[in-house]
């Protein structure tokens, strides 16, 4: 309560969105968006389906440059650097920029393999030092207890949260500078939500962290800043706690409260 | 109201006879193999002795074995799978990673279900022309080509449908860790379709060890135990083609243990794959 005042001295921007236009072939899916992803903050992104806001995290990594029909205009800057450049290397690009997804989506390999596949693309090390990597990467991602003695079993033979926490723990592993989530917790149960949304709250003093959900409740939970997309346009971007509670448009009030038609 | 029940009699009916249908349909299909299977046994399994593997075809009359028959198919099935699978492998990658959507794909594809339905005897002509004309002879080089020629369509057409089958999603995470387009194939999507891909090279294996068109044009036979592929070769299909249609007895009798040999052979390769692809599925 004491300070409804925002932050008065804006913190770093880790990614900055400038007037991003995406096109799905001819469909325009994104007007004209921009917004900051501050460092070392978790930003929701929010919004009825469709809206875009699954979208806009795919341009953040470039993703949709696997397909040929999507392109998007304008820039994203990544400390300072257009990311939306053609010559951008979308490799060395995506080992900064990590993404999980809402389908867990551990590779056909052990535990194991899976976080030291990553870290071996852009590293060489010793065996050891792997060792450790894989271990720190598991313990990041609270996985360690339940798998440090099967790290041999296959990946798919784990849980749904588990897999999505191996899922994390994979993207952790390679250091990257900002972590993209894709609705994470959506295929989850609650008490691997729960555990899932503990870990992006310690994540946030190593990363900058974007995440797209349906639920508000965990919007409000996770994050301190809060876009609300509909229909390819940012309506609003604030502050979390403001957003949920005095926003200044009535399509966020409207969405916020459930009325929305 | 009324109508309900006699709606839902309808429905039962016809629930029965097609369950009916299909039913008399597995049982003709399952007993023609059975019968088969069934005369191959009664016919073949007499002749199957030490002296068949040991021993190569011998002249009318005489006693022997089908060695040189066996040794030259396994030399050109070998050759011909080990031809085909890279390109078929290759080719079907393309189809559905590379290619996918675009002309180039969609006429490639078109023209390999072509292949993929080409009459054998057909590519046996076109070997003939292109290698066994040129070449003035028959050779087992030729053979082997044209059982390559058989391989490719089909590993070509398994091996996309299998990469069809792994997830978007899968190459969409490993690319999102930063693993270049090669890489996201070889190590994860042909992981992940190991199984179907395996089953797919075991399966042009089993098609091309029974096929007798092709070789006729261009392996031709060979009477002796021979492994020169720049000459005539035997092998098990045209030895039991030949020796068929022969009047003799006992050619007869090895034609008919040559052919319980080569069905046993890919009934053990099926199995195999089979095993392979449930493997998968359990893990």
């Amino acid at each position: 309560m004491t300070s409804m005042d925002p932050i008065k001295t804006e913190p770093m921007q880790k990614v900055t969105v400038k007037n991003v236009k995406f096109y799905y072939g001819d469909t325009l899916a994104l007007k004209d968006v921009s917004l900051p992803l501050y460092a070392h903050k978790v930003t929701a992104l929010i919004g009825p389906s469709g809206c875009g806001k699954s979208t806009l995290l795919r341009v953040l990594n470039r993703m949709y440059d696997i397909y040929p029909k999507q392109r998007a205009e304008g820039q994203v800057l990544l400390d300072g650097e257009n990311i939306l450049n053609q010559d951008m290397d979308l490799n060395l690009l995506r080992a900064r920029i990590g993404m999980v997804f809402q389908k867990p989506t551990p590779f056909p390999m052990s535990i194991y393999d899976n976080i030291a596949f990553g870290i071996k693309l852009y590293e060489k090390i010793p065996k050891s030092e792997l060792d450790g990597r894989v271990e720190v990467a598991l313990k990041g991602a609270a996985l360690w207890n339940e798998v440090k003695d099967k790290l041999q079993a296959s990946g798919l033979s784990l849980s749904g949260g588990q897999q999505q926490r191996l899922c994390i723990a994979r993207t952790v592993a390679i250091h990257p500078e900002v972590i993209l989530f894709d609705e994470p917790c959506s295929a989850l149960d609650p008490i691997s939500t729960a555990k899932v949304e503990e870990l992006i709250d310690e994540m946030k003093e190593k990363y900058t962290i974007a995440i797209v959900t349906h639920n508000m409740q965990q919007a409000a939970r996770v994050s301190e800043y809060t876009a609300f997309m509909y229909l390819g346009e940012l309506v609003e971007f604030d502050v979390t706690s403001r957003l949920f509670t005095s926003p200044e448009k009535p399509q966020t009030q409207n969405y916020i409260t459930g009325r929305f038609g | 109201m009324s109508s309900a029940p006699d709606l839902y009699a309808a429905r039962r009916r016809s629930n029965a006879i097609s369950m009916g249908l299909c039913y008399a349909a597995a049982i003709f299909g399952l007993g023609a193999l059975v019968f088969i299977l069934f005369a191959l046994l009664r016919e073949g399994l007499g002749g199957l002795s030490p002296s068949v593997f040991l021993e190569s075809t011998p002249p009318p009359g005489a006693a022997g074995g089908l060695l040189n028959a066996i040794v030259g198919s396994l030399v050109m099935t070998v050759i011909g799978v080990a031809v085909g699978t890279p390109l078929g492998i290759l080719a079907g990658t393309y189809l559905a990673e590379y290619g996918r959507g675009s002309k180039l794909a969609f006429v490639v594809r078109f023209i390999n279900d072509i292949l993929l339905s080409a009459p054998s005897i057909v590519i046996g002509l076109f070997v003939y022309e292109i290698m066994v004309a040129e070449m003035g002879h028959f050779s087992g080089y030729a053979g082997a080509v044209a059982l390559a020629l058989i391989v490719i369509p089909v590993v070509v057409r398994t091996t996309e449908d299998m990469l069809l089958l792994v997830p978007n999603t899968l190459r969409e995470a490993a690319s999102a860790l930063g693993m270049p387009r090669a890489m996201v194939i070889s190590n994860i999507a042909y992981k992940a379709a190991r199984a179907g891909l395996i089953t797919g090279v075991l399966l042009a294996v089993a098609r091309i060890s029974g096929e007798t068109a092709p070789l006729l044009f261009t392996s031709l036979n060979n009477q002796f135990l021979s492994t020169n592929l720049n000459a005539p070769l035997a092998s098990l299909p045209v030895v039991i083609f030949q020796f068929a249609l022969s009047p003799y007895k006992s050619w007869q009798e090895l034609a008919w243990t040559g052919a319980l040999i080569i069905t046993l052979a890919v009934l053990a390769l099926s199995i195999g794959a089979r095993v392979l692809g449930s493997q998968r599925t359990a893990k």
